[in-house]
């Protein structure tokens, strides 16, 4: 195993789409094994981190979340782009999960709500013209670009994560054990 | 009892005459998944889980529904029987919004432990979505069709065990829904009994005990055995 | 009624039509109706009433004449010979009726040449009274000979030697799958039961296929007879004709040639004297598909919802109410007085070895000519489309002819001298199936049609069992990905796989064939789907394709992610 502050540590990234970030809430539950990631991981790129730019040449990524609006879209495309290997992490990007409750309307009628005026204001209470567009569903991460693997679970619970960083730092396919490749 | 043999999986087996494969196959502690069958009730044959090769069959055969016979070779676990259950399982999964992570059955639900087992991590099928409704008007049962697998148990366990046939299926296809009576609310339905037999035998987090909230719902799977097996020694009567 | 009976009623039906200088018979069928038959028909009978013809010329509402496309259609039948004329209006209807008073041609009307091919080059054995009798009077089929071989069956022959003619004469199920029917109605004889019943399975759906529908509205007794025949031979007293619901005409002549027939002693019990009991009761379908394939008609007959059942056990083992039972399609039991009456050898020496006898095909789609053909088996594609049915309109090309409908597939050009047996069918990824023959020109698109037969299974799936009930809608959103351009190669093999998910694994016939529209336009026209793909291109120009939200560089993806217009329910 890589040492902290090697350059060989492999170039890990998570990445956070249309979820309730519970998921990477769950991999901080990684506690102590933390520090051991983090001697062999770097992380480039992550909610937990400042970087803004996802970067090139990035080994492993974690998604959270669904791909439901267009900012999504385009975010899912640059992570296959610059990764390696790509993992749904968490039910969101697994399945659509809670993010894809809305599927059950369409677009229009989702929105509505939030297009009427506020009686107060007069104004909408939501200016929908500087949020990203919303794609007429809310898609599994593996229904936009190849996904390499899947953790799912709502949220995975750290035992799970870990299962899975552990193989991928490894090198090898995610290849989680029954009882811990459930749904929910 | 007389007894036949038959090879499984290489095997050199025995089984009584009579029985279905899949009694003989699961008395030699082979696992083969299903979701419609349930012992105790008559056999469908609708999930197709438990499909086997049948030597000269030309086509795999549900071992539910099949007599088991002397000298008949079986395979249970062949490389694309097993993608079959799987593309069964992910269509499952498609069908109606399974949203396991706000169920009530999260835990203890068939479907979601036989997509674990059989490693179904994702379902490469578009997601239906379908608006199907909730039928909240019995007092103390609930009936999600949103979690729904049409596998009929709820209706067969009360047509053949409570004898009293309220449960139906209306339309067809992936139109297909479980109604009681004639479409009624099942709060309404005339000839509901309340036992909650259907509640117990169902796969799935669709039929519920009111107040449930999510992973409540545990199914108690030994009761129709037990009604059953009561029956038979006269338990209730005098 | 006696034998001896029978022959005095068919005696005095032929002198009674031979007292007659001239009969004219308009066709009474489906399509000929809805083209105004009705009207021709009446003009005639006016006409005949108000020139005091009564006694010399009978107009006669008969059954179906064959080129549908062309109707009305009318047939002067006099002194032993015959003109037919197509589409006629009361207006011609008026001219023929002077003509043949005056004895010379109508002015503006000229019938049909007698070599029209599309009746000439027919061999019509099924279809033998089709257009030849008015099918709600018993007496003018028996006068054609019907109820003969009934007759012969009962007081000549065993009911063994019943079963070994139809074996002999290699006669095979005209529903589908091409049964030997001799085998299955031996099957049902040697089933142990004291109770067996005939069911006659009449609820044709195919798109395009309506052989049977036009068997029992234009010779409905011979379909009896042939069930009456079926039952002496497996030792069946109850027979069931299961009648498309939305065959209200067949129904109702079915009817009334049952009532007829058990008034005259040739159904019912003691039937012709003997000591065989046979009744048969009509059972209505109420539009379901999937109740053309056997066991969920049989369910349907017996008043549970119409899905299928897991066999074994076959119909001939445990069928109606746990009995054995004898399935065959309309057009089998058709064809079954003629193999019975005219004997095993001769029906086989009609067809190819392994598919003898004639078959009716619904010839319809872009071809010059549509309507109902019988032809020896064997006929090559080539001459049932180009020379019966005179080809394809608008100085088209021909491009594909789909038979079997939903479950069956395409043959294309390059396979037009096939011969249309169940083996060289099949060989070509096909199947005979009932005898639909829809004909395609290059304004079809594959893609498109293999669409149109998916949505009809998807549809018509009874949702029993998983495969078909969800395959086949995500089999038909992959082809609707396909037909609008957002799909990719990844989407085509999904459904490729699909296809053999459904076709392995499903309960009943209907999912094991739906995914055959798709698997044969891809063996023969592959490079369409990839055209519509790759390029989004429709050659056809059938298909409209999708907009891309965002052309250039990263619009395929969005343009996959924004799934197929219209799809949100």
């Amino acid at each position: 195993m890589n040492k902290a502050g090697t350059t060989d540590r492999i170039r890990f990234a998570t990445v956070w789409l249309g979820g309730c970030s519970g998921c990477h809430m769950s991999f901080l539950d990684l506690d102590e094994r933390l520090v051991e990631l983090a001697e062999a991981a770097e992380l480039v790129f992550s909610p937990f981190v400042d970087t803004k730019e996802f970067p090139e040449g990035v080994d492993v990524t974690l998604v959270e979340g669904a791909v439901t609006n267009r900012a999504n879209l385009a975010m899912a495309e640059r992570v296959r782009e610059r990764s390696r290997i790509v993992v749904s992490l968490g039910d969101c990007a697994v399945t659509g999960n809670v993010t894809s409750l809305r599927n059950l309307f369409p677009v229009e009628a989702v929105l509505a709500p939030f297009r009427a005026e506020d009686g107060r204001s007069g104004k909408a209470f939501l200016d929908y013209t500087s949020i990203p567009e919303l794609l007429p569903r809310a898609l599994p991460l593996h229904q936009v670009i190849p996904v390499d693997g899947y953790v799912p679970g709502c949220p995975p619970d750290a035992d799970r994560i870990w299962e899975a960083v552990r193989a991928l730092l490894r090198g090898e396919p995610v290849a989680l054990a029954e009882s811990m490749r459930t749904f929910g | 009892m007389p007894v036949i043999t038959l090879t499984i999986n290489d095997e050199l087996v025995s089984g009584r005459r009579g029985e279905s494969l899949l009694e003989v196959i699961r008395e030699h502690g082979i696992t083969l998944p299903t979701l419609c069958h349930m012992e105790g009730l008559s056999e469908r044959g609708g999930c197709r889980l438990c499909i086997v090769e049948v030597e000269g069959s030309p086509r795999p055969v549900t071992a539910c529904t099949t007599t088991a016979r002397e000298g008949m070779v079986i395979r249970t676990h062949t490389t694309r029987l097993i993608r079959y259950r799987r593309m069964i399982v992910e269509l499952l999964l498609a069908e109606r919004n399974h949203y396991c992570a706000v169920c009530v059955s999260v835990g203890h639900c068939e479907l979601q432990n036989v997509a674990a087992s059989l490693g179904v991590d994702h379902v490469r099928y578009e997601y239906l979505s379908p608006r199907v409704t909730m039928d909240l008007s019995h007092e103390r049962f609930g009936m999600d069709h949103n979690r729904c697998i049409l596998c009929t148990r709820c209706v067969r366990v009360c047509d053949e065990v409570e004898g009293v046939r309220t449960w139906d299926i209306a339309h067809r296809g992936v139109r297909s829904r479980i109604i009681a009576d004639l479409n009624y609310p099942w709060g309404e339905s005339e000839t509901c009994t309340s036992c909650g037999k259907c509640v117990q035998v169902c796969p799935t987090g669709a039929l519920f005990t009111k107040g449930a909230t999510v992973g409540e719902m545990v199914k108690d799977p030994g009761m129709l055995r037990r009604v059953l097996e009561g029956r038979d020694r006269k338990e209730w009567e005098g | 009624m006696i034998p001896a009976d029978l022959r005095v009623m068919a005696e005095q039906e032929r002198e009674r039509q031979e007292g007659f200088r001239c009969r004219i018979l308009v066709c009474a069928g489906t399509p000929c109706l809805s083209a105004g038959a009705d009207a021709v028909l009446e003009t005639l009978r006016q006409g005949v009433a108000e020139g005091g013809l009564d006694a010399e010329i009978e107009p006669v509402a008969s059954g179906c004449m064959g080129p549908c496309s062309r109707g009305p259609l009318v047939k002067v039948r006099s002194r032993g010979k015959e003109v037919i004329y197509e589409r006629v209006t009361p207006e011609s209807a008026r001219q023929i009726l002077f003509s043949v008073v005056k004895g010379r041609k109508p002015p503006t009307v000229s019938p049909l040449p007698p070599d029209f091919p599309f009746l000439a080059r027919q061999e019509r054995v099924v279809l033998a009274n089709s257009g030849a009798i008015n099918p709600e009077r018993i007496e003018e089929y028996v006068a054609a000979g019907g109820y003969g071989a009934l007759s012969h069956a009962l007081h000549e022959m065993t009911p063994d030697d019943v079963c070994r003619e139809v074996s002999l004469s290699g006669l095979r199920g005209r529903g589908g799958a091409g049964y030997p029917t001799g085998v299955k109605w031996s099957l049902a004889r040697k089933a142990p039961g004291e109770r067996k019943y005939v069911v006659a399975n009449g609820d044709e759906g195919d798109p395009g296929a309506y052989m049977d529908r036009s068997i029992m509205e234009s010779d409905p007794h011979r379909v009896l007879e042939g069930m009456a025949l079926a039952g002496y031979a497996i030792g069946a007293e109850q027979g069931f004709v299961y009648v498309r619901g939305e065959y209200h005409l067949a129904g109702r002549r079915l009817e009334g040639a049952i009532r007829d027939a058990e008034r005259k002693g040739l159904l019912g019990s003691r039937v012709l004297g003997s000591n065989f009991n046979f009744r048969i009761d009509i059972r209505t379908g109420a539009g379901a598909f999937v109740c053309g394939e056997e066991t969920s008609l049989m369910a349907s007959i017996m008043g549970k919802r119409g899905q299928p059942w897991n066999r074994p056990p076959y119909p001939a083992q445990k069928g109606l109410w746990g009995n054995p039972t004898l399935i065959n399609n309309v057009e089998t039991f058709a064809a079954v007085p003629a193999v019975v009456g005219r004997g095993a050898e001769w029906f086989a020496a009609i067809g190819t070895p392994k598919s003898r006898g004639t078959k009716v095909y619904a010839l319809c789609g872009q071809v010059e000519i549509a309507g109902l053909i019988e032809v020896p088996m064997g006929t090559t594609l080539r001459e049932v489309v180009f020379e019966i049915g005179g080809g394809i309109p608008s100085g088209k090309r021909f491009k594909a002819a789909q038979s079997g409908g939903p479950s069956g597939g395409c043959i294309p050009a390059a396979f037009l001298d096939t011969p249309l047996d169940y083996e060289s069918m099949e060989r070509l990824g096909t199947i005979m199936g009932s005898g639909g023959l829809i004909i395609m020109d290059e304004t079809s698109c594959m893609p498109d049609v293999a669409s149109f037969f998916l949505d009809f299974c998807r549809d018509e799936s009874c949702g029993k069992c998983a495969p078909c009930r969800v395959g086949t809608v995500e089999m038909h959103r992959l082809l609707r990905r396909i037909t609008s351009g957002t799909a990719t190669m990844d989407d085509l093999a999904k459904l490729e796989e699909l296809c053999e998910l459904v076709g392995t694994t499903s309960l009943c016939g209907l999912g094991m064939t739906a995914p055959n529209p798709v698997l044969s336009t891809l063996r023969y026209f592959r490079d369409e789907y990839a055209d519509h793909i790759r390029q989004r291109r429709c050659a056809a120009g059938v298909c409209a394709m999708a907009e891309s939200p965002a052309p250039g560089a990263g619009g395929e993806a969005l343009l996959h992610a924004m799934g197929v217009p219209g799809e949100v329910e």
